[in-house]
């Protein structure tokens, strides 16, 4: 009965190898490729194999990826602000109902609350990006509804087609991943300690800002970076919401692997790309795990 | 109860906020008029009627349930050795293998197709087709059945396992006659989590799809025609109705396998 004998350990070893293979030749090994792809160039369908740092010269002096000129941001900036704007929004919007959800609501309602807000995530992410075009558009439903009521004549323009339109949509579309992580830490909260705190004096606002709120920390970084991170890999919201005219990072490594026809420069902007939201990420937990450890 | 008050109007309108688009989908669908504006002009169902006689739609259609079926199926056999690997004894570098297997939930997705891109084209010179989209499908969908069938294997008591084998069952056969009716629930729920994953996911499509494009890659080039937006309305409509239909099932048959294996509900998928 080969390897199926050997010590438990061995059989977990055993169990573990078909899906850790599986991973690493579809996504070790993809990854690795496109690090070594960076550092070549592309000769019309074919790469040139010598080692070259071109690729990354490129992003670091040309003005439209990182520097940017007088009129216009690099893309990769512009990026970046977008992702840490939608943070910062869906986390502050989702704090609230993560507190709802696990101080208020009845423990026997709360996986139906969770239920509840789980479902939009699951319908397609195309259609409800589709969706939000439809809603801020020129002749959209917002547009349309408040015409039809009398409170505006003409369409309001800003709505769509700027960056905010682009924030808005991707806020929705994460919401989901902030109120999760958020939940879970506030459910570990001991409720002993709240009515401690009570008990000793405190206000339930001043307890609230002096233990549930410090203790949630762990889940707020949690949110922050499970928003953060996959939001800068987002093309299709900005395709849909900004037309042909402003695009974001992820929408120009795209165009490096379909129009452009560059590949190199695509993995090298996608190379750089993630390297940059990486270092904020952990510039992130550093400055969190020194502002902990100087409050006790 | 004031406190609780000003959050529960909060937390309801944050719903409303998130099933606002959603719940415009039926409305449009049915909505008599070639542009998606109001006021509402009348009731039909010609938008429905439209996709039934589209014949590219139902090949995209076709194409994206094959690939969603053989993709869940994939992906949960993967999850049931790695849940299982989770809840058997430790060895050295599990936590990291597993931590790897789990890196997709948090990459880009575009990292991921770009990546897989490179390899299927450059380096082993591949055609695209379905079976590059299963293949994709399958790394992101992989970690959520994990997630859900780890729900399952947890705290199974090994016990009931060592029962059966100390009363004449062979190892396999202690798993398939104990252990797996007691994770079946949690095996259905993983399948359905995959199979809506992939049915709904763009991205990894769009770069990885053959000549046949999926159902998404095939909504997003309708979307350019302005003409065709109430027909993206109805069949968004439709998407939307089977995803949740399925996912309610998945939720009864998570919490099913959550109360089998004697835990308290923390609810939830991820």
């Amino acid at each position: 009965m080969s390897i199926f004998d050997r010590s438990p350990q061995a059989r977990t070893a055993a169990l573990l190898s078909p899906p850790f293979l599986y991973s690493l030749l579809l996504l070790a090994l993809p990854l690795v490729a496109i690090v070594l792809i960076s550092f070549w160039t592309q000769t019309g369908l074919d790469f040139d194999t010598t080692f070259t740092l071109a690729n990354y010269r490129a992003i670091f002096t040309q003005p439209q990826y990182i520097l940017g000129n007088a009129q216009n941001w690099g893309v990769i900036p512009v990026s970046l602000f977008v992702s840490a704007t939608v943070t910062a929004i869906t986390v502050v919007l989702a704090y609230p109902v993560a507190y709802f959800v696990s101080f208020v609501v009845d423990p026997s309602r709360k996986s139906l609350w969770l239920f509840l807000i789980t479902i939009p995530f699951w319908s397609s992410y195309l259609i409800r990006v589709f969706l939000w075009k439809v809603i801020l558009g020129f002749n959209g439903v917002i547009n349309t509804g408040l015409q039809a009521l009398g409170v505006i004549r003409e369409p309001l323009e800003f709505l769509l087609y700027n960056l905010a339109s682009v924030i808005i949509t991707m806020a929705h579309a994460y919401a989901v991943f902030a109120i999760l992580p958020i939940y879970v830490a506030l459910e570990k909260i001991d409720r002993s300690l709240l009515e401690a705190s009570q008990d000793l004096g405190e206000s339930r606002f001043s307890t609230f800002l002096r233990v549930t709120l410090p203790l949630s920390v762990p889940g707020i970084v949690g949110a922050v970076l499970i928003v953060f991170i996959p939001t800068i890999g987002d093309y299709v919201t900005p395709q849909l919401m900004l037309g042909a005219g402003g695009r974001l990072v992820a929408n120009t490594i795209q165009t490096q692997f379909f129009k452009g026809n560059d590949a190199p420069l695509g993995a090298a902007l996608s190379i750089v790309t993630m390297l940059m939201v990486g270092i904020i990420s952990l510039v992130f937990l550093f400055l969190n795990r020194r502002w902990l450890r100087g409050r006790s | 109860m004031m406190r609780g008050g000003w959050l529960r109007a909060y937390a309801l309108l944050y719903l409303v906020f998130l099933f606002a688009p959603i719940l415009l989908l039926p409305l449009f669908a049915f909505n008599d008029a070639s542009v998606i504006a109001f006021p509402l002009t009348g009731f039909t169902t010609h938008w429905f009627q439209e996709l039934w006689t589209t014949e590219a739609l139902h090949q995209a259609l076709r194409n994206s349930l094959v690939i969603a079926v053989l993709n869940s199926l994939i992906a949960t056999l993967l999850g049931v050795c790695a849940a299982r690997a989770t809840s058997g004894p430790a060895f050295p570098g599990k936590r990291g293998i597993l931590g790897f297997i789990m890196l997709p939930l948090v990459l880009p997705e575009i990292v991921i197709a770009v990546s897989l891109l490179v390899v299927v084209r450059q380096v082993l010179d591949l055609q695209l087709s379905n079976v590059t989209v299963i293949l994709a499908h399958v790394v992101i969908s992989l970690p959520f059945s994990i997630a859900i069938l780890n729900g399952a294997f947890a705290n199974l008591d090994p016990a009931f396992e060592e029962a059966a084998q100390d009363l004449g069952e062979t190892r396999w056969g202690a798993f398939r006659l104990v252990t797996l009716p007691l994770v079946f629930p949690g095996i259905i729920s993983s399948l359905l989590i995959c199979f809506i994953i992939s049915l709904d996911d763009f991205v990894l499509a769009q770069f990885l799809t053959g000549a046949n494009p999926t159902l998404p890659v095939y909504i997003y080039g309708l979307t350019r025609f302005v003409k065709s937006l109430p027909v993206i309305m109805a069949l968004g409509t439709l998407l939307v109705a089977l995803s949740i239909t399925l996912l309610v099932i998945a939720e009864y048959f998570r919490r099913r396998g959550v109360a089998r294996a004697g835990l308290k509900d923390s609810g939830g998928f991820l």
